[in-house]
């Protein structure tokens, strides 16, 4: 299945389905089997804000700045979605990357609607040394908000692996720093799927991390809004680069029986979308600096763009929560438009 | 570089008097081809990606990339620390056979050194 998506300003197409797996998807190649309703929206590109909403099931984007985007300014409450810091990065795709989270913080700091709450989706330092991880939590101290976190690969690079992340924000977590916690009546888990990854695989959760996600859903009534939010993408964006969950559907088939489920990454350093089902995915900008769109570069590697363009591949993503109607909102915003 | 070959099969004790033969050689200095390879680490991946070294070679990997890497053998004979832009880590095999590695933040990066006891 392929289908073109074509960037905004310079008309260029990138064929992109068909590079995508769909990790729901268990028919076999030639199977006749019904193949699950598939919708990926096109990649948005730079400073292309987009807002995102999912009601009654359906997507529904619109281009920021419209009376849509609008009306989502006023919901009741919303949370900032932040990642792929790497403060210690110092290559030339960005040698300030504390400047770039800096504004990132100005910018939340100067939202009409304060957030509730601020997530981090992971690398928050590029080589998880104690003067990195001091700076990235002395500036995003500075939004004066509750910050969640879970690690990326880039976090748990100690010589314990993990440990220094755990004795900084740990607390209150399982395992090597999985948790849960309800706010406004949404139930969010954060996963680790950055440790013990095997040879020729992808992300990893393992078994343990596996059990306690089935046991902490349990109990909740289907009704409740889930939001999931790990480093690596739990769904399969390209494997060839290793992005994806090598059990992220098992993970997701513990969450089949709810409405609406919300599942948000980083690690890949710009947007993407994708509903399937009752899941809507989305993967942030980093604060840092870009990679490339899948299959457009020989590696992942940080991308070089020319000075001026850097704030427009850069940036924050807000979710806001409407009651009663039940849409998450997603709205992206580059640090430059 | 030394590309793959059949691996020597022998018994392990005449395994074990070659090498000795092999350190004797070195330590009279005749071996200028003695012992060291180098596997660069670019583009995310491992060049080249299989490696075929005699026993006693000291093999380098050197991270040419703007992203850390690291060097973890898959059986675990061997793990690098993390390696920042042209950062190096060298590890000496001895014992022969073969070794998987790949790198521990992105294990899509794979490789292979083997190891025979013959002469390279």
């Amino acid at each position: 299945m392929t289908e073109e998506c074509r960037h905004p300003g310079t008309g260029s197409s990138v064929k992109i389905l068909e590079r995508i797996m769909d990790p729901l998807d268990t028919a076999q190649p030639g199977e006749a089997g019904p193949k699950r309703r598939f919708l990926l929206e096109c990649m948005t590109w730079a400073g292309t804000g987009v807002l995102w909403s999912v009601a009654a099931g359906l997507p529904q984007a619109a281009m920021l700045g419209t009376a849509q985007a609008a009306e989502s300014a006023a919901t009741p409450f919303s949370f900032v979605q932040i990642s792929d810091s790497h403060i210690g990065f110092d290559k030339p795709a960005n040698p300030e990357p504390l400047a770039t989270l800096h504004e990132a913080v100005q910018q939340i700091k100067a939202l009409r609607q304060k957030p509730a709450f601020v997530l981090h989706t992971g690398d928050i330092t590029h080589l998880s040394k104690p003067g990195e991880f001091d700076a990235a939590q002395q500036m995003i101290g500075e939004i004066g908000l509750p910050v969640f976190y879970v690690p990326g690969e880039h976090d748990v690079l100690d010589e314990a692996r993990g440990r220094a992340y755990l004795d900084r924000y740990g607390a209150g977590s399982r395992g090597a720093g999985w948790h849960s916690f309800d706010q406004h009546g949404v139930h969010y888990i954060g996963l680790v799927n950055v440790l013990d990854l095997k040879a020729g695989g992808l992300g990893n959760l393992g078994t343990e991390q596996l059990e306690w996600l089935e046991n902490n859903v349990a109990g909740l009534a289907s009704s409740t809004p889930i939001v999931v939010f790990a480093h690596i993408p739990l769904w399969t964006v390209y494997p060839e680069w290793g992005w994806g969950t090598e059990d992220g559907a098992q993970a997701l088939s513990y969450l089949r029986l709810f409405g609406s489920v919300t599942v948000l990454n980083g690690h890949i350093h710009q947007i993407m979308q994708k509903v399937e089902g009752n899941v809507a995915f989305h993967t942030a900008r980093s604060t840092a600096f870009p990679q490339p769109v899948p299959g457009t570069a020989p590696s992942p590697g940080p991308v070089r763009v020319p000075p001026g363009e850097l704030r427009h591949l850069l940036g924050t993503t807000s979710v806001s929560f409407v009651r009663g109607t039940q849409p998450l909102a997603i709205v992206d915003s580059p640090l430059a438009h | 570089m030394t590309h793959s070959k059949p691996a020597v099969s022998l018994p392990r004790r005449a395994v074990t008097q070659f090498a000795l033969l092999l350190s004797g050689a070195l330590l009279a200095g005749r071996a200028a081809w003695a012992a060291t390879a180098a596997v660069s680490i670019e583009n995310f991946a491992f060049t080249p990606r299989l490696l075929t070294v005699v026993a006693g070679t000291t093999v380098t990997w050197t991270n040419g990339d703007d992203i850390p890497h690291n060097v973890m053998s898959t059986e675990e004979a061997f793990r690098s620390p993390v390696l920042d832009t042209d950062e190096h880590f060298a590890f000496t095999f001895t014992t022969p056979g073969d070794y998987a590695y790949f790198c521990g933040l992105h294990p899509h990066m794979t490789g292979q050194v083997s190891v025979t006891p013959g002469q390279g």
